[in-house]
Parts: structure tokens; sequence; C-alpha cells
């Protein structure tokens, strides 16, 4: 009875307590940098795209929700054709981030994402691309790739050695 | 011509005001729930979230209304209306100021006491009517506790009805000019609201709708306007409880500098939030233990109270 009592008491102490809820559209909680919200896709310091339209983050996908179509610029790099996200589809689960050898799709601490209509969850290449190269800044794919495009030429990527005429080596 | 009209204005203010105040009540709980929890509530719909009342009577209102085929179905339609009709009734004898009351009966208590009584149909009706087992496990558990609960509440009244020598409700509040009843009648008071609280089948004494045993027993099968009216019941049924507690044992409108009814109001309104703490603060105990503390607690306290107050004013005498 009196553990009653005291539970009263213990609960109309919180009148004056302080309120835990976050009003939300006037203030907003702190989202961590590493946050899994909006999908993007980031390009290089100078510019260039960097997915190579590998299609890992499509297989990756649990819910199938990216579909990309992978084509070649005349400079020998690989682009997606197009790019597009069902975001009614995703699951926000950040494995293509994980899976991508590029940086290039990243998620970002971005959620309000609100549609009326269902099919304005598909974004495409268009509403996905961003200016800048999101959380890696220095990281520039095609400069430590040791692939040739136009441009850069084998043995020319950062930290790589001029390649071997293997011929020569005798021993 | 006005004494012949002031009977009905006094019963369109009564009206007025205890069925406003019970649809307000559903926002005046959600809010202050939400203090005792340490949040906000219901805040967005108008000034301090007050127009969640028009947006919550809209939705139940325009909600479907459906009957189960299953269901008893005159019974059905008939059970929440009993609940809402007998609280109000009840409302014809509380003076809400002196020479404020629709019926001044010189039997005030006991027509509370079998409007209250007369409750229970609705909700062992409801029960029974819906055919499902779970409303009718919620119908007889209501039924039991109501029961139980009643004995005793009637006994703790009668300390008071003996103070004042009198069941009218006006002179019981008149006999409080010196001192409040709650004083020599402490005991009464608490055993009063403990089964004014089970009468309303409030927490922690819902087990009739025990959302987590029996999903919402006796209204499980009821939709829309119907589960409406068994909220509004139960709301009027709060606001009538409180409303007896400042009467019997608070001097009702009796108050010093304010007006009459703005002391009822301020009393009636404190038990309303006090029922409201009960809910955020206790939990539901088991039935079992529900019906021995009403048998063989309560209702000796109450038997024991209403033989020491007895010989008390005997002795006086």
């Amino acid at each position: 009875m009196l553990s009653l009592v005291r539970s009263l008491w213990e609960v109309f102490r919180h009148t004056f307590a302080k309120r835990v809820t976050v009003q939300y559209p006037e203030q907003k909680a702190y989202l961590a940098p590493r946050y899994r919200g909006r999908i993007v896709l980031t390009r290089d310091p100078d510019g260039g795209e960097r997915c190579v339209a590998c299609n890992l983050c499509a297989v990756a996908c649990p819910v199938d929700c990216i579909s990309l179509q992978a084509t070649e610029d005349e400079h020998g790099r690989r682009y997606p054709e197009f790019f597009r996200i069902n975001f009614s589809r995703c699951i926000f689960c950040g494995y293509c981030e994980e899976a991508c050898p590029t940086y290039a799709i990243q998620l970002t601490p971005d959620t309000e994402m609100g549609e009326y209509k269902r099919k304005n969850l598909v974004y495409e290449k268009a509403d996905l691309m961003i200016d800048g190269p999101g959380k890696y800044p220095d990281y520039n794919f095609w400069q430590v790739a040791g692939v040739a495009i136009g441009g850069k030429d084998k043995g020319q990527a950062e930290n790589e050695e001029a390649p071997t005429d293997i011929h020569s080596l005798m021993p | 011509m006005t004494s012949k009209l002031l009977p009905f204005l006094v019963i369109a203010v009564v009206l007025f005001v205890v069925l406003n105040l019970s649809a307000g009540l559903i926002w005046v709980e959600r809010r202050l729930l939400a203090l005792w929890q340490d949040r906000y509530g219901p805040n967005r719909v108008g000034p301090f979230g007050l127009g969640q009342i028009v947006a919550d009577s809209i939705k139940l209102f325009t909600k479907e209304d459906w009957i189960p085929p299953f269901a008893d179905k005159a019974v059905f339609v008939l059970a929440p209306a009993i609940v809402v009709a007998t609280a109000l009734i009840s409302f014809a004898v509380v003076p809400f100021a002196s020479g404020f009351v629709i019926a001044d009966l010189n039997i005030g208590i006991l027509f509370l006491l079998a409007m209250s009584s007369l409750g229970v149909y609705s909700v062992v009706l409801a029960g029974w009517s819906s055919n499902n087992k779970y409303s009718l496990l919620g119908g007889i558990r209501a039924a039991a506790q109501m029961m139980s609960y009643e004995v005793f509440m009637g006994l703790a009244l009668l300390g008071t009805v003996m103070l004042a020598g009198s069941f009218r409700l006006t002179d019981i509040v008149e006999a409080q000019r010196g001192l409040w009843f709650v004083v020599p009648q402490f005991l009464g008071f608490v055993l009063f609201l403990i089964a004014g609280v089970a009468e309303t089948r409030r927490l922690p004494f819902d087990l009739a709708e025990a959302e987590s045993e029996l999903i919402a027993g006796f209204h499980s099968e009821y939709s829309g306007m119907k589960f409406g009216m068994f909220f509004v019941g139960e709301y009027i049924g709060v606001i009538l409880v409180s409303a007896i507690i400042s009467l019997l044992f608070f001097g009702g409108w009796l108050g010093p500098l304010l007006p009459p009814g703005i002391w009822f109001a301020a009393k009636t309104m404190f038990f309303i939030c006090f029922f409201i703490l009960l809910r955020a603060a206790l939990p539901r105990p088991r039935f079992d233990q529900l019906m021995s503390w009403g048998w063989k607690v309560m209702l000796p306290l109450a038997l024991a109270n209403l033989l020491v107050t007895g010989a008390v004013v005997l002795a006086r005498t």
C-alpha cells in the first residue's frame, strides 16, 4: 500500500522534470555523419564521376532497389548510363556503400524524403549525383587504379611504378 | 415565465458542461499522461493541441460503424447507450452550486448509487452481446468487480450521511460549512476513492478491459461512435466520481472569495487529475488480488468506519 503511494509521488514529481521529446520540425535531432539516410553518388575531387558501373551495389542490395546500365566514354572510363534507386524499396541498410569499390555510392544523414506519390520516390542519376566527394574528400579512384584511361596511361597512377617489360628480365 | 424556463436552462448548462468536459478530458488525459512520462502529448492541432478534441471527434464520427454478424444486434446497439445515459442521469442530482441543481432529491446519494449500479448492465450486456470470449470474460470481470466494490462504496458514503443527517447532497455540503468531511471521515474518503476508481473501471482497476490479456475486454468488437460512447461514458463517470468526492468530502462549492461554481469546478478538476495520475503511476492488480482486497480488506474497513462513526454520532446526541 505504501509502495503505491510512493510510486504515485515519484510519478507526480515528473511534473517538473525536463521533457525528452525533440519537437521535430522545429528542432532536429543530431544525426551522426555516418548516419544511414538518403543515398547519393559522389564525384572525384577533380569533378569526374566516381561510379564505374561495376554493379556490385546492385548485387549487394537485399531488396533489389538499385538498377543501372554500364557504358564507356571516349577515354575508356566506365560510367553508368543510367543509375536509378527506388527509395520506396530501399531499406537504408548501407550494403551498397560497403560493396562500392570506388566510394561512389554513399549514405548521408538526410532522412526527409517524404512524398505523396510513390513514383516520386524513384530517384534518377540526376537526383542522386552530388557535386562533392562526400565522406572521402581526397580519394580519386582513377588516379589510384591501375587501369589505363585516356590521359593516364599504365604506370602513371599515384604510387605506381612504370610497367616492367618482362622480356627484359633475365636471370 | 423565467421560473418555468430556469430548470431547462440548468439542464442545458449541465449537459453542455458535462459532455464538453468529457470530450475535453481526452485531451487533458493525454497531455497529463505525457507530462508524467516526460513527453508533450498532442500539441500540434490548434493552440496547446486543443484542436485534437475536434479532430478525435471527427475521426470517431466518420469511422465505419460496424456490427459484427455474430453479435446480438439489438443488445449490441443498446449497451453503449446505457453507460452514457446512466452516467448523465446521475448528474441530475449533483449540485454545482447552491440552488444550481436539476433535481434536489432527498435521496440523492441513493439515486447516485442506483445509477452507478445500472451502469454495470452496459458492460455486461456489451460483453455478452459481442459473442466473443474475450468480451464475455471482460463483461464477467466487470460485473464481479463492480458488484463487490459497490458494496463498500455505499458503506463508505454512509459515514457522511450520518454526520450530515440527510441523503440530500445539498444538505451534506451545507453540513460541511465548519469542517470538510474529509477530516472526520478520512477512512471513508480513502475507501470511496478506491471504490470510485473501481466503479469507473479506470486503471489500476481496468481489469474488465485489460488490453494485455483481454485485448479490450467488453468493447473489443465495438468501433466508431459506439466505441466512442464507452469512452464518453467512462469520462463522464470520472467526472461524476470526482464531483461526488468533492461534494461529500471536500465541501463542494463552499470556499472563500471565489464564486461557488469555481470552487466546485476546481475541486472536481483536482480529482480528475488525480484519477489520471493513478493511471500514469499504478500497475494493474491480478483479478484474485482485486477481489480479495475488496472483500477482505475494504469491506471490513468500511464496516468498522460505519460502526465508529455511528457510535460517535450516537454519543454526541
